[in-house]
């Protein structure tokens, strides 16, 4: 039987919601019944719109999806002024002010407290310089990540830039596949080092020569079913095909054809595509495909390029895009590390400022939440590194700073178990005050994700931390389950959970002894992963135990039972939720 | 009126008559459960998996792990709270932090997912 969802979707969905949508916004956040808030809140996902958590009602998170992360020139100060005029909320973030972007794992951009009232003027701003929210969420395809350096790559064999555009344009609003059985994750890179992370998509295209009439092509490898969430990680599976680039949009097609016809609509837990190709495999898969999904004979995989994946791959070679990087017109691209991908809004400003005058104007998103700012002028390039705002966002970061990710958290969303942002910030700044890496670590990757929904994407981490509870003396406080020897590359590796339910302000001591341990057994020049990888469970256990130290963490309560988590009176009945346009609060119903 | 009990956001929320009213992430005791070895379950709700109604109870089965041993599994069935009366379809929400038992039985509602 189809879900209370898939009923929701038959009624209202894609297109046609942002009519609504405006009517909402017209008449206001009590427009919306309550009775079908949950129906609304559902569908307006499709529009980058997610209700914020309890506590926070009326208050929504915005996601703009920027295609292979790649905002154009003029579009970052347009950012910078709606995260500026619309999202500052009733209250302050502790560590980034009042209003701040973050860039997230999927080269989108997240916005917070933002108002139902507003969204006409966000859109209309928005749609001024091409930017758009459509299909940022919801059950469809979703925004398309690829290598963000793409057209600007020295490492590159195809240029993904036209085909993740052409993607983009070809299936954001088509009404035969803006109704899935569940979100659709795409990856397209045409370099030879892993960094499209296809191997964690639904659909990934990766390089590949194929000879075909004796003549060697450059075109994309298919891969299906990759993803990370709920305990059910997976990674992408050959296809056995090779498609030239010309195809891509084809194959696009086909593929998400197939989900939207096999896909599960009556279990929402079973829906992603990964569970369709453990039913089916990935022969059966490819079959279909032929079958019923594409009108040409789909070739087998061409010669792949995985060899070479560096990106992530628990080597020595960075492959994340943070430093200076020659381009192959001569320029440089200039990759700034953004501390767990969250900027205040005045240095958004001050970035597309100096993109502007150093460079094209453009700057992307990376998957590691950083932003690169392209095209700079190898004559400017040193003049560019002078400029203050790169003592915060620097492109020669210390390596904790460099390796963390951290999801959105309790601060904003109803899954989370534990603070997030605010905690990985404290946790790289103590390591790094604190812990010496061995000699030669250049990269060491933290992931922290408040939940087995793994936005962080903690289990291809080095260290990965998922948030979880347990009690010390007795009461229950903020914890996290740690992984250890995740990555990608040639041979990706999901981490193994080797530390359960370590108290929040036990983690850095435990990191800290964990590194120590390393730095004495290890073996030659051995990485990281290669040092996980040689032990087995019980000898990974016992090398380290979570211990106190002098970091001390604010955060240890239930912040899920807070209305915010750093307001002096954070007592849920505090909430100023739910507010009117101009968040006051709005009477109570009691 | 019927009650209407459903999951919502990967798992994040029950819904009942289309208001949010249950949230992941809080600690339940769980007694004479045979969800894990411990006399009581110390069990983090991570996720919502199956819903529905034995009037006027409000059920669930919640995936999760018990804190103390580390157990991770799905509860049988939990009553998160009750719906008295249908008309109203006013839903009052058990208190997660006193003893519960889970039921092994099949609830007469329409689980939703």
């Amino acid at each position: 039987m189809p879900t209370k969802v898939e009923n929701w979707k038959d009624e209202v969905y894609g297109n046609e919601i942002r009519d609504h949508l405006m009517e909402f916004a017209e008449d206001g956040w009590d427009a919306i019944p309550e009775d079908e808030q949950d129906a609304w809140f559902e569908r307006f996902k499709w529009w980058g719109l997610y209700h914020q958590r309890s506590g926070q009602e009326s208050y929504f998170m915005m996601r703009i999806g920027t295609p292979n992360g790649v905002i154009e020139p003029g579009q970052l100060e347009v950012i910078a002024e709606v995260a500026d005029e619309y999202a500052r909320g009733p209250a302050e973030n502790p560590e980034f002010g009042e209003a701040y972007c973050d860039w997230t794992t999927r080269q989108s951009i997240q916005l917070h407290w933002i108002k139902i009232e507003d969204i006409p003027e966000i859109f209309e701003l928005l749609e001024s310089v091409g930017l758009s929210t459509q299909q940022a969420c919801g059950d469809s395809w979703r925004n398309i990540v690829g290598c963000p350096v793409a057209g600007k790559d020295t490492h590159e064999h195809i240029d993904a830039w036209p085909v993740a555009q052409e993607l983009n344009e070809t299936f954001k609003g088509d009404d035969d596949y803006a109704n899935l059985p569940r979100k659709w994750k795409v990856s397209v890179t045409g370099c030879d080092e892993g960094c499209g992370q296809g191997d964690i998509n639904d659909l990934a295209y990766e390089p590949a020569e194929k000879e075909i009439d004796g003549e060697t092509k450059l075109g994309f490898n298919i891969r299906v079913g990759g993803g990370l969430s709920r305990k059910e990680p997976r990674l992408a599976r050959d296809l056995d095909v090779w498609v030239p680039p010309e195809q891509a949009a084809d194959i696009g097609h086909g593929m998400s054809a197939l989900f939207r016809e096999y896909g599960d609509r009556d279990d929402r837990f079973n829906a992603r595509i990964k569970f369709l190709v453990d039913e089916w495999g990935t022969e059966k898969m490819r079959d279909v495909l032929q079958a019923e999904f594409v009108d040409f004979e789909l070739h087998t995989a061409g010669e792949d390029m995985r060899d070479s994946y560096t990106y992530n791959a628990g080597g020595n070679e960075h492959g994340d895009h943070v430093g200076v990087h020659e381009q192959p017109d001569g320029n440089y691209y200039v990759g700034l590390d953004v501390l767990v991908g969250r900027m205040a809004v005045e240095d958004v400003y001050e970035l597309a400022e100096l993109a502007d005058e150093y460079g094209s104007g453009e700057v992307r998103l990376t998957q590691r939440q950083n932003i690169i700012v392209t095209d700079v002028d190898s004559d400017r390039l040193d003049a560019f590194l002078d400029e203050s705002l790169l003592d915060d966002y620097s492109p020669d970061p210390h390596p904790f700073m460099r390796g963390s990710i951290a999801c959105t958290g309790t601060e904003f969303c109803s899954l989370s178990i534990v603070e997030t942002k605010n905690r990985q910030v404290r946790y790289a700044r103590w390591l790094k005050d604190n812990v010496e890496l061995p000699d030669g670590v250049e990269d060491f990757h933290i992931h922290l994700s408040g939940c087995t929904a793994s936005c962080a994407q903690p289990q291809i981490a080095d260290i990965s931390l998922r948030g979880m509870k347990t009690r010390k003396d007795g009461e229950p406080v903020e914890a996290f389950d740690i992984g250890l020897g995740g990555g990608l590359g040639e041979n990706p590796q999901f981490a193994d959970w080797v530390e359960m339910r370590v108290a929040a302000d036990e983690v850095p001591g435990y990191i800290e002894n964990l590194l120590s341990a390393f730095k004495a057994e290890r073996d030659g020049d051995e990485t990281f992963r290669e040092f996980v990888a040689a032990r087995d469970e019980e000898a990974l256990q016992a090398l380290a135990d979570p211990e106190e130290t002098s970091y001390e963490d604010p955060y240890m309560h239930n912040t899920k039972m807070t209305w915010y988590p750093y307001v002096d009176d954070d007592d849920m009945q505090s909430s100023p939720a739910p507010t009117n346009a101009n968040d006051e609060p709005l009477p109570s119903d009691d | 009126m019927t009650t209407d009990v459903h999951q919502l956001d990967d798992g994040a929320w029950i819904s009942v008559n289309d208001s949010r009213e249950v949230n992941v992430s809080d600690l339940w005791l769980l007694a004479k459960s045979d969800f894990c070895g411990c006399e009581t379950t110390d069990f983090l709700a991570e996720g919502f998996v199956d819903t529905g109604v034995d009037h006027p109870n409000i059920e669930a089965r919640i995936a999760g792990r018990c804190i103390a041993c580390g157990t991770e599994g799905v509860t049988d069935w939990l009553t998160v709270g009750r719906v008295i009366d249908p008309e109203s379809g006013e839903f009052y929400g058990v208190v997660h932090e006193s003893i519960h038992i889970p039921a092994d039985q099949r609830r007469v509602g329409d689980p939703e997912q």
